[in-house]
């Protein structure tokens, strides 16, 4: 059976396709060495509009309305701008409310933009462009430590990661953090205390990796404006062993923390980059695996969420769990040297 | 030569059944000149990151499905072996159906709230929807703030109804007016599909502004031709359609399934609403049915009556990645309540999110199964609380918060479906449905119904023939009294005559669970007679007798109440729950 593969990989090489949501300007050029936090990519985008009916306005018929606009989709009008003039000895003049762009004239209306923003996409990982993709995007290459996560907050970030945890399940609190982590990424385990996500705001800082979070504490992390990315899962789970060795190792080096949403039916996920230096090019890592004994895998529920262990093999037919379910599973080995039975759906490979 | 005729007759069928998380592939054959499920071979469903691509999954389960029958179904370049070889290699033809994907955001315009939007809200539940935006009369926004709102939402579809044939035609014009500019301002390839389901006096007009700015323009029939007439058939079938094409544009493989299966493909709930009305037509006239699906990507209830029918998905009450929503609809204590044991509010909110992050994952302990069953009781009570709001309005309520009677319940989901006992998978029904007078539940073990609707299309027989050979589980005949009076006074008396002339007699008091038993398939009297004017579907206090068929549970008397009310008292509650649990056999 083929399992989807959560990457966390001390040195691998990473492609990453990053695209803007709307066509617009690519700004970087082959082969350009690029930060997380650099602009790849930009588009306009309107926030708002203004639609000025003149026929309704001045009173008169759609058509002879037409024949009184004075602007072309694409004008860029000053505020106050006479848009439309009606007829008589005191003619009505239709001014334009705000600055902004003609996008369309007709049927006796005229619609501007007024609010016109840049969207800007990010790198999202310091690497090399690899590929252009006109007018949205571009193939970022990066080499180094690569670890997944299942949540991010929707922000991208990068500085030098502190390792706050001194152990997987270490849980953040308030009185872990002071001034000297400014501009850091906090790597630590679970956090259940609004008051951390506010104090981390405060100093600022860069980025947050945990193992896990409450889901009391979402609607916050979804607000901060530093990224939040979550290893493991919602609630009190430790960080998987083997993310835990890779970033605690890595402490005072440089991340990009992309804590881009996961887009199960797009193309991004959470992740961490650590650029490491490579004399050559190391593999690129599956995406999907077929499982096998041997293979690491990470648990997905409880009792053991998230706990990293060995496939020791997969049980033919179907086996009735403790629960009472039949199911198609797998048995597999803990840390700890203790042997579990798994239903194979709950298993993803580590790689 | 062999005749066409009975070649398709005899056609071997394919159905490869694309679910949110799991991928089947179901091979129907003619054994002794019947339609048989002869093997079924699953996989996971490929749709998401990193192979958002369905063909993978769906190729994954074929090749399940022949190393099960031992013989091949796709060739060396892992093509379907079309049509039937001599040596029995391959299939004659494919089905399909399809759920798994993103929840499609919807926006429906409507000209009054109770009338037309109304009913366009109720057509855009006949799929995995999500209403994004509304429009109507009622909306005093600037033109300009509505066509904003719009493009912030990002629309995969717009459904536009309104007007009465014949009827208001400027507010419509109006709002066409405000969906074409916003079209308009987005990109092209980000445009959503429109829908015109409003006064047919207007489509010309309507197509003209809105069918070059929109990804694609589809015209139905008026959803409220009358204000009194509501048609939303013609509409859903539309929409299934429409469905389908969102899917192709967000998902991989879906243009190459549809192809193998020559468009024989649609979203599940439309093949469970065929299938529906199908059994609608089966059963004799004035019997009503209900279908239940509790699926990973949505609740779909299916309630069928003669020959009118509603459909309605509710993507926000699925146990798979859309979870935490749930909660904007229910509380944890709501959830909670449900427990034979005490677990902490906490530890069920951790579960819900947790799996929701892995929706395919499954129950590994006896305290996650509680919780997923939980779940899906107060899933089902929502979705069939807000169905019955799309029901026909002649049909009758037995009472204030009651649901309508349904002489037959089919339910399906694996979470029903695939509980260790059948006493959990019919408790669980009971709790989340609580069926009001006398009721056949059901069991879709293999969550047929929806494939075989989608089969329908290809041969009318075989889902018939399907039903009859057995792979649907009886349950049990249930008897839900409705009544008034007070916690454990008798309220009814059944008297259970077996074909030898053996009589079993139960007097049953209010807040009872009792089984008579009697084989599956072996047929009974049963003579009730209520007491206090309790209702056992014969009218108020009203005596009668019927002939009875066992289902795997007997004959099952629900007196607990309707509606079922819990203690407040958690101690007391888990310990009725526990007791309720060991009289059905959890």
């Amino acid at each position: 059976m083929q399992a989807a593969v959560i990457h966390i990989l001390a040195l691998t090489t990473i492609l990453r396709e990053r695209l803007m949501p709307i066509p617009g300007r690519v700004v970087v050029r082959l082969a350009q060495k690029v930060a997380a936090t650099d602009v790849i990519a930009e588009a306009e985008f309107t926030r708002e509009h203004v639609l000025l009916d003149v026929a309704g306005i001045l009173g008169i018929s759609s058509a002879d309305a037409e024949r009184r606009v004075r602007c072309k989709p694409g004008e860029q009008l000053m505020k106050n701008t006479v848009v439309a003039q009606g007829g008589g000895i005191f003619p009505k003049a239709i001014r334009v409310p705000h600055a902004g762009r003609v996008v369309a004239v007709g049927g006796g209306q005229v619609l501007l933009a007024v609010d016109e923003s840049n969207f800007e996409l990010h790198a999202g990982l310091p690497g090399l462009v690899n590929q252009i993709i006109p007018d949205r995007g571009a193939v970022i290459q990066a080499f180094g430590a690569l670890i997944q996560g299942v949540w991010g907050n929707g922000h991208i970030g990068a500085g030098l990661m502190l390792c706050l945890a001194e152990n997987p399940g270490y849980v953040l609190a308030p009185n872990h953090l002071d001034v000297s982590m400014r501009g850091s990424v906090i790597l630590a385990g679970p956090c259940r205390d609004a008051k951390v996500l506010h104090t981390l705001a405060e100093l600022p800082a860069r980025g947050l990796i945990l193992s896990s979070i409450s889901p009391d504490l979402i609607p916050l992390a979804l607000q901060m404006r530093y990224p939040i990315m979550i290893t493991d899962g919602f609630g009190q789970q430790p960080m998987n062993s083997s993310a835990f060795k890779i970033l605690s190792t890595n402490t005072k080096r440089e991340v990009a923390l992309n804590a881009e949403p996961y887009e199960r039916y797009g193309s991004t996920r959470p992740e961490v980059v650590i650029p490491l230096p490579v004399s050559q090019e190391p593999p690129i890592s599956h995406a999907m695996e077929t499982l096998e004994p041997g293979q690491q895998v990470r648990l997905r529920l409880d009792p053991h969420a998230c706990q990293i262990s060995t496939l020791v093999g997969l049980i033919p037919g179907l086996t009735t769990l403790p629960n009472g379910l039949r199911v198609s599973a797998a048995e597999v080995r803990l840390e700890t040297g203790e042997q579990l039975i798994v239903p194979l759906v709950n298993l993803e490979v580590v790689g | 030569m062999s005749d066409p005729t009975s070649l398709f007759e005899t056609a071997s069928l394919l159905a490869v059944d694309i679910g949110a998380s799991t991928t089947r592939a179901i091979l129907f054959e003619v054994v002794e000149g019947q339609y048989r499920l002869i093997a079924m071979g699953q996989s996971p469903t490929t749709s998401e990151m990193p192979i958002r691509d369905i063909g993978e999954g769906a190729r994954q389960a074929i090749e399940n499905l022949q190393s099960i029958l031992g013989r091949p179904l796709l060739d060396a370049e892992q093509q379907l072996i079309i049509p039937t070889q001599p040596d029995g290699a391959g299939i004659d033809a494919v089905v399909a159906t399809i759920s798994t994907g993103p929840v499609v955001r919807t926006v429906v315009a409507g000209l009054l709230s109770s009338v037309s939007l109304e009913s366009a809200q109720r057509l855009s539940e006949t799929i995995c929807s999500s209403i994004v935006e509304t429009l109507s009369l009622k909306d005093h926004r600037k033109p300009e703030e509505q066509i904003d709102s719009i493009i912030r939402v990002h629309p995969d579809l717009i459904i536009i109804a309104g007007g009465t044939d014949g009827g208001a035609s400027r507010s419509i014009k109006k709002m066409v007016e405000v969906i074409g500019l916003a079209c308009y301002l987005m990109p092209k390839d980000k445009r959503p599909v429109v829908l015109f389901a409003g006064n047919h006096n207007l489509e010309k007009e309507v197509r003209a502004a809105l069918e070059p700015l929109s990804s694609s323009f589809h015209v139905s029939p008026n959803i409220r031709p009358s204000l009194e007439v509501e048609d939303l058939e013609p509409s859903r079938k539309e929409l299934a359609r429409i469905f389908l094409e969102i899917r192709k544009r967000q998902i991989g493989g879906v243009e190459e399934v549809s192809q193998l299966s020559g468009d024989l493909i649609m979203p599940p709930a439309f093949g469970l609403g065929r299938m529906i009305r199908l059994l609608s037509q089966m059963y004799k006239p004035g019997k009503s049915i209900l279908a239940a699906d509790v699926g990973a990507s949505a609740v779909t209830i299916a309630a069928g009556f003669d020959d009118k029918m509603a459909l309605n998905v509710y993507p926000y009450l699925g146990l798979g990645e859309n979870l935490p929503g749930m909660l904007r609809f229910t509380s944890l204590d709501d959830i909670a309540r449900w427990m034979p044991v005490d677990i902490s509010k906490d530890f069920i909110q951790n579960y819900l999110y947790q799996k929701s992050l892995h929706p395919t994952s499954i129950p590994d302990t006896k305290e996650d199964l509680m919780i997923e069953q939980s779940l899906a009781r107060q899933a089902l009570r929502l979705a069939f609380a807000a169905a019955g709001k799309s029901y026909p309005t002649e049909i009758c309520f037995p009472g204030v918060h009651l649901r309508p009677m349904h002489d037959f319940i089919y339910a399906g989901g694996s979470v029903i479906t695939n509980a260790p006992t059948f006493g959990q998978s019919l408790l669980l029904l009971l709790d989340g449905l609580q069926p009001a007078g006398i009721t056949t539940i059901i069991l879709d073990r293999n969550n047929l119904l929806p494939i075989l609707g989608a089969a329908a299309d290809f041969n009318k027989t075989l889902p018939v023939q399907v039903i009859e050979s057995g792979a649907f589980v009886n349950l049990a005949m249930v008897v839900s009294p409705v009544s008034n009076t007070r916690y454990g006074t008798v309220i009814l008396r059944a008297r259970l005559i077996y074909a030898d002339g053996k009589v079993v007699k139960s007097e049953v008091k209010h807040g009872g669970l009792v089984i008579l038993p009697l084989a599956a398939g072996q047929t009974a009297q049963l003579g009730l007679h209520p007491i206090h004017q309790a209702d056992v579907g014969f009218g108020s206090g009203r005596a009668g007798k019927i002939n009875v068929t066992g289902g795997a549970l007997g004959v099952v008397i629900d007196a607990r109440g309707r509606p079922l009310e819990l203690p407040i008292d958690a101690q007391r509650r888990r310990e009725l729950i526990k007791k309720w649990h060991w009289i059905i056999g959890g």
